[in-house]
């Protein structure tokens, strides 16, 4: 799969990782390329290592990477700070996105989107330009303009959080998102407003991994690539007729692949 | 001078306010007894009464012990060896600014607070007390005209000893404690304000009180009247330099509001600390208190504490008239080996009394930091409301919190609500913000700020902002 030419060169390698966390190794040689334009879903049980994983290449400081590298636009990255990461243009879709209380989600979501202006040359924005960018944006993921004066996620349904994630993404145009579990706790419409705000999002330039358990969020968003996850490893790549298979005959049937290389 | 005692290169974390003034000083010797007491009240050519009021207080203090009750810890304090008046050489009648020394002036300059005609701060008027003594008011020409009084303590000995007879003592009774004993003895200077009937303030007033001096104590005092239907909002802010000993710093304030008067009082404390090793900083003893007297009074305290190495304050409210409202809203950030025992008394005494209390305790590094709150209502307060909140977040795994509510209700019908929480800043949270681009002490800064969103919506706007800077400051390199 990998072997194929390209036109470019990728966004995000991720070559032979192993990390552990507290003595425990939990991802024990993935390797992933995302090539600009490239929607890769990955697939697998509760434990797998999946969130593990995007949360490793986001810099969560809980995980040790004891083999393998990471690189984004061809720079080894283990060693940055997650704000250095995001600022380049990683972005995190959280499966669980944290509650903040007492900050606005106005000033947080200003915040960020200035560290990454910030980064990429851009003139900063006060809160007069800002209000009228996230306007813009907040259509995008049909949200009320009364989510930006809450508290960051603090007493949002499950929905609710999921939309701030998104529109957190619009905000920061990173060149790759990894997007964790995005659609669980969605009902059928709000998942269809997530799945078309990622669409509006991501271009030929930018790159997606999609980490999800279902189908239904790759029948709104149809990934290029398919990877099944086992024990820290990625066991089974296909295109997106693998996520079909998998559907129908559940993780079982993948409890008997060797890891394939 | 006591130059060679400043802490040198000791402190990591910048505090901008820790120079000294180099400036001839006119200090009486250490130590405490009758003939200090005569000579100070002699310094400042006071009244018989108010001789008699301090040696009065002497001889209370003397039977009195140094209280033991907060959850401090600190070296027991010599008071022989405190020097009890320390004042500035200036000329002895100063009618303008520009007799006073241009050192203290560029003092208050370089602090942020600039008193002369051209730079003075447009909107705030300013009482400017350096170690015992003020050395000046602005606008007290425009305040006049309103009849507001604004002056330091001692002026208002000579020129309203009517006023400072009738009220000086009667919210904090030189009995009170130990410590309010003291300052009634030995108090040297500090600001008085007087509101007139149906006066509003046309601005904020504002005391900035500085120790200089690295060996004589201050003991300052502070008199607020708001008569019928007036208010006033008043700020207050205090830095140090940085010496390795420690100075005590025992504070008076009293408040008094009439009927429908409103008096509200805004604290941003930021003596020196200490080190990091907790050497030097300042102890901070002081006892506020307002008298809610008139019908549908109110007083209200916003405080951020920061500075100090030992804070023991207890800003209360007496709620006598009928409806009158007392407030407190705090804020007090303890790092390193700092520590705080601070919260609030509201004394529920006449009917449909209501109070309010809203505390936010952050610890870092190995600090220690208490609430301790008292809520009473009386047999008479039928009707009466208090609701508190005591929120405590925690940074790091070396800092401890505590909370002490009590409660005491002689009045069936009357509402008490005691919400509480203690809270850490999550590894989780931290790693949210950052993957957003924030970085990890500005995260931290951000969400300290979140937590004590509810007090900094209380402080006047250019408070607040310095409040929030101020936080961050001194959360540097606690965190890690």
């Amino acid at each position: 799969m990998q072997s194929k030419m390209k036109e470019s060169d990728p966004i995000l390698e991720v070559d032979n990782l192993s990390a552990s966390t507290d003595n425990l190794e939990i991802l024990k040689g993935v390797s992933l390329t995302v090539y600009p334009g490239e929607i890769h879903a990955i697939m697998g049980r509760n434990g797998c290592g999946k969130s593990t994983l995007s949360k490793i290449i986001a810099g969560h400081p809980s995980y040790n990477i004891t083999n393998g590298v990471i690189k984004f636009l061809g720079e080894n990255i283990n060693s940055l700070e997650p704000e250095e990461r995001s600022q380049s243009g990683i972005f995190l879709g959280f499966q669980y996105p944290i509650e903040i209380p007492g900050v606005s989600n106005l000033e947080f979501l200003r915040v960020s989107t200035n560290a990454r202006r910030k980064f990429l040359n851009k003139e900063e924005l006060d809160t007069f330009d800002f209000e009228e960018l996230v306007k813009e944006k907040l259509e995008i993921v049909k949200m009320d303009q009364a989510f930006l004066s809450r508290s960051v996620n603090q007493g949002f349904s499950g929905g609710e959080k999921k939309r701030n994630e998104i529109l957190q993404m619009a905000l920061l145009e990173p060149k790759i998102a990894i997007l964790d579990e995005t659609d669980s706790g969605l009902d059928i419409d709000a998942l269809r407003i997530v799945a078309s705000g990622i669409k509006k999002i991501s271009n030929a330039q930018t790159g997606i991994i999609l980490i999800t358990h279902y189908q239904r969020l790759l029948d709104e968003i149809k990934p290029n690539y398919v990877h099944v996850m086992s024990d820290g490893q990625i066991i089974k790549t296909g295109e997106s007729d693998l996520a079909l298979e998998l559907e129908e005959k559940g993780y079982e049937w993948t409890d008997n692949f060797i890891k394939e290389n | 001078m006591v130059n060679e005692n400043l802490v040198k290169n000791v402190v990591k974390e910048p505090y901008k306010y820790g120079f000294i003034t180099d400036i001839e000083t006119e200090k009486i010797e250490k130590g405490l007894n009758e003939d200090i007491i005569k000579l100070i009240s002699q310094k400042k050519e006071e009244p018989k009464f108010l001789l008699d009021f301090r040696l009065k207080a002497f001889k209370k203090w003397q039977k009195m012990k140094e209280p033991d009750w907060a959850a401090l810890g600190y070296k027991k304090i010599d008071y022989q060896d405190i020097i009890y008046y320390s004042a500035p050489k200036q000329k002895e009648k100063i009618s303008s600014l520009d007799e006073v020394d241009p050192k203290l002036l560029e003092t208050f300059d370089k602090l942020g607070i600039p008193l002369t005609e051209q730079k003075k701060l447009t909107n705030v008027a300013v009482d400017a007390v350096f170690d015992s003594v003020s050395i000046a008011t602005t606008f007290r020409e425009e305040l006049a005209e309103h009849g507001v009084i604004f002056c330091s303590i001692s002026e208002a000995v000579k020129n309203h000893a009517d006023l400072i007879e009738k009220y000086l003592g009667t919210v904090v009774p030189a009995s009170d404690n130990y410590f309010a004993a003291l300052n009634s003895a030995v108090f040297s200077d500090g600001s008085f304000v007087y509101i007139p009937k149906g006066v509003t303030c046309p601005m904020d007033l504002s005391s900035y009180f500085r120790i200089n001096s690295g060996d004589s104590g201050q003991f300052e005092r502070t008199l607020i009247i708001a008569e019928e239907s007036s208010s006033v909002s008043y700020l207050e802010g205090c830095t140090a330099p940085m010496f390795d000993t420690n100075t005590l710093h025992a504070a008076v304030v009293e408040l008094i509001a009439l009927d429908d008067a409103s008096i509200k009082y805004s604290t941003v404390q930021n003596w020196y600390a200490g080190d990091e090793e907790g050497i030097g900083g300042i102890f901070n003893f002081v006892t506020k208190r307002g008298k809610c007297l008139g019908k549908r009074s109110k007083i209200s305290w916003s405080q951020v504490e920061t500075g100090s190495a030992i804070t023991w304050k207890y800003p209360s409210c007496l709620l006598l008239g009928e409806e009158s409202v007392g407030e407190f809203y705090s804020v007090a950030l303890t790092n390193n080996l700092q520590q705080a025992d601070t919260g609030t008394k509201m004394i529920h005494i006449g009917p449909k009394t209501k109070s309010t209390i809203v505390s936010k305790g952050i610890s870092a590094g190995n600090s220690k930091n208490s609430y301790r709150g008292l809520v009473k209502i009386g047999t008479k307060a039928t009707g009466s409301r208090n609701y508190s909140q005591c929120d405590s977040m925690l940074i790091g795994d070396q800092a401890s919190a505590n909370t002490f509510p009590y409660i005491k209700s002689q009045q069936p019908n009357s509402e008490i609500e005691h919400e509480a929480s203690t809270c850490r800043i999550s590894e989780d949270q931290l790693f949210y913000l950052q993957s957003r681009g924030i970085e990890f002490e500005e995260a931290v800064s951000m969400m300290v700020s979140g937590f004590c969103r509810d007090v900094f919506n209380q402080l006047p706007m250019e408070f607040a902002a310095e409040a929030d800077k101020l936080l961050a400051l001194k959360l540097e390199g606690s965190v890690g």
